[in-house]
């Protein structure tokens, strides 16, 4: 009986109940949206790396140490010597290790010096592997492979040459012209900074180098040439700039870390990236809670305006309530009615916004991930978003209360003697 | 049937909206058990005034004022309202339907509403919502949503939900008003056959001094009021 005049008397005021309704959609939708935001931004964050267990460079911050060898942000302090490299390489405790030589570009990509090891080991994303979308790996002196976005933008393809800038900057100047790589592989799209980079052979690193030993280019008509590599029988490397690390078992870690911050040979700073990535993550984390904030307000904002629009339809609605008194309804029917109507109405707003999200989310996905890198999963709501949603609700019947016991209160008669 | 008790009985009644003047002073008012009476004034006098009172939807007057054996001045508010659900049908003014409400829920919402006005129908809701439709000819307009009725249906339609159930006090604010004279010989005749069934008392008012000789009683309120003298 008093559900049937409830949506008898909401289905009466079609455009306005589902104007309330769609604005409290809006909201859930964009509190369950932001928290998945959310969540995939950690998530997408801390799963830039994933199944190494240490990240070794030249002693400094463990934060530069992460920037530079996983984001491709600003440049590694000093580099590390290969036999150092090769003795942790062989440790017992060691099961694989990736070399990285920074320091050089192509048209604002990074190139990065390293073995076939990266392309077996190297993990993100929970520990999905790198693959090619073409070609293959690199392995002569001059072969290149580009991250998946480098190849899109600077629109490579195989068999395409390529120069190699020293340093960072964009401007070619001191370019090492005489050096011709040659596109070799492309990488699948990962979503993280793999796919900005520019991927050669340590080797190839080195020979590019040739000639610059003194910290200059070389004098004119001292330039190395590509047939001088191609004669050369065997290039030495003799510095890389950090390596990934995997041990045998993880429980090698932590002791692995403490054997190589604390090595005499060399001055080196370990990093467990994980720890370090949830770290970072904490410090610029105030974007989150930023989000959050966000979040709070934008339900705060939905409760008021479905509290609004409750309490102005009530006004509207003085002379029917007062119907209701006079045919002798009492007041917590009266009350219990209006409740019945605002929970009913948040119930369908909040059902509503949950599929907006899941509709905008299957919509938006590919494009954040391609865009931004950002992951954000569709899945079942978890328990906090269902807290969200139950508050809603629940907020939906209070919010119904109060223009209710006003309702009652207002003199009978006054309601009775409203002229339509 | 001769019934002696009192159905409404007001001494010293004295009345006035909140911020206003006394609109009604009645020093003695008796209407017995089954009678029919008629009561008129012109415009303002305060006839809707005094029938609010004694169904309970203004807040009791000083003075006292009892009906059907209870004190009204004595009942809370919320208590006004289920007596007023229980004992009495008003054929309000301005009918009071509820617009998004079909006619056969309108006619059949104060029986869903009171336990009591239910048992006295005797027979199921449905027969009688429709039995009392027809009584005023507009058994064919059921599930007509009430916005889309005349203003002559739609005061049937207030008629019928006031006499389902049975209700002892039956008032009527001019429930003639907006009915041709046919028709309003009709609807009298309707009503009168239908409170004689149930032995209701029935309290009615009307400009129209021509309807009076059909009563057992008229009263004129300008009479009976001391206000304003
Ligand atoms: N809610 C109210 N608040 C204040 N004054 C009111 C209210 N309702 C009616 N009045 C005043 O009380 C007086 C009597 O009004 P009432 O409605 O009882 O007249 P009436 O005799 O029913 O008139 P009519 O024949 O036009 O229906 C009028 O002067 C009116 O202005
Ligand atoms: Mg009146």
């Amino acid at each position: 009986m008093l559900l049937h005049l409830a949506r008898q008397s909401l289905s009466n005021r079609l455009l306005t109940t589902s104007l309330t309704a769609l604005s409290i959609a809006f909201s859930v939708a964009l509190l369950v949206g932001v928290e998945n935001v959310r969540t995939g931004m950690r998530e997408s964050f801390s799963n830039t790396v994933s199944g190494t267990d240490l990240i070794v460079g030249a002693r400094g911050g463990t934060i530069q140490l992460m920037l530079y060898s996983v984001f491709g942000m600003g440049s590694p302090v000093a580099n590390i010597s290969h036999e150092t490299w090769e003795k942790w390489d062989e440790h017992p405790a060691v099961s694989w290790t990736i070399p990285y030589a920074l320091g050089d570009s192509h048209q604002g990509f990074r190139v990065i010096g390293t073995n076939e090891s990266f392309y077996e080991h190297y993990k993100y994303r929970g520990g999905q592997s790198i693959s090619l979308a073409e070609g293959r790996p690199a392995e002569e002196v001059f072969d290149v492979v580009l991250g998946a976005q480098v190849a899109e933008r600077l629109g490579y393809g195989l068999g395409d040459p390529i120069s190699v800038t020293h340093g960072m900057s964009d401007v070619g100047f001191m370019n090492h012209d005489e050096m011709p790589f040659e596109v070799i592989g492309i990488l699948d799209e990962t979503f993280t900074p793999v796919d900005r980079a520019i991927y050669v052979t340590l080797e190839g690193i080195t020979a590019i180098h040739l000639g610059w030993e003194e910290g200059g280019p070389p004098m004119p008509g001292e330039e190395i040439h590509a047939d001088h590599v191609h004669e050369m029988d065997e290039i030495h490397v003799s510095q890389i700039t950090s390596f990934f690390l995997g041990a045998e078992s993880r429980a090698y870690t932590l002791q692995l870390q403490r054997e190589i911050s604390t090595s005499e040979q060399e001055p080196l700073t370990a990093v467990i990236p994980g720890l370090a990535l949830s770290e970072m993550w904490q410090g610029i984390g105030y974007a989150e809670d930023g989000l959050m904030v966000i979040s709070g307000f934008v339900v705060l904002v939905g409760l008021l305006g479905m509290l609004v629009s409750i309490y102005t339809s009530l006004d509207a609605r003085r002379r029917e309530m007062a119907i209701l008194r006079a045919l002798g309804a009492g007041p917590q029917r009266i009350v219990s009615l209006l409740v019945l109507e605002a929970g009913l109405l948040s119930a369908l707003g909040a059902f509503l916004g949950v599929i907006f999200v899941y509709a905008g989310l299957a919509a938006l996905q590919p494009w954040l991930e391609g865009e931004f890198g950002l992951l954000v999963p569709i899945r079942v709501l978890d328990q906090a978003q269902l807290m969200y949603i139950g508050a809603v609700i629940i907020l939906g019947f209070v919010a119904g209360l109060v223009p209710a016991l006003k309702a009652y209160r207002t003199a009978l008669h006054d309601g009775l003697s409203v002229r339509v | 049937m001769i019934e002696t008790t009192e159905c409404i009985r007001a001494s010293n009644l004295s009345f006035g909206y909140a911020d206003g003047p006394t609109i009604l002073d009645i020093p003695d008012l008796t209407v017995q058990s089954g009678e029919r009476v008629f009561l008129y004034g012109p415009s303002g006098s305060g006839k809707t005034t005094l029938l609010g009172l004694i169904a309970g939807v203004l807040e009791p007057p000083s003075g006292t004022l009892s009906v059907l054996g209870h004190d009204v001045g004595a009942l809370s508010s919320a208590e006004r309202d289920r007596f007023r659900a229980s004992h009495i049908g008003y054929v309000f003014q301005m009918f009071n339907l509820i617009p998004y409400l079909n006619v056969h829920d309108n006619i059949a919402l104060p029986v869903r509403i009171n336990e009591e006005r239910k048992k006295r129908l005797g027979c199921s809701l449905d027969i009688a919502v429709k039995e009392a439709a027809a009584h005023l000819g507009i058994e064919q307009l059921l599930d007509e949503k009430v916005t889309r009725l005349s203003v002559g249906q739609q005061q049937r339609v207030a008629a019928a939900r006031a006499i389902l159930g049975a209700p002892e006090l039956i008032i009527a604010d001019e429930p003639t008003s907006s009915l041709d004279a046919n028709r309003r010989h009709a609807f009298l005749e309707l009503l009168f056959s239908n409170v004689a069934e149930a032995g209701s008392t029935l309290l009615f008012v009307s400009h129209d001094l021509g309807l009076a000789d059909q009563f057992d009683r008229s009263l004129s309120l300008p009479e009976l009021n001391h206000a304003g003298e």
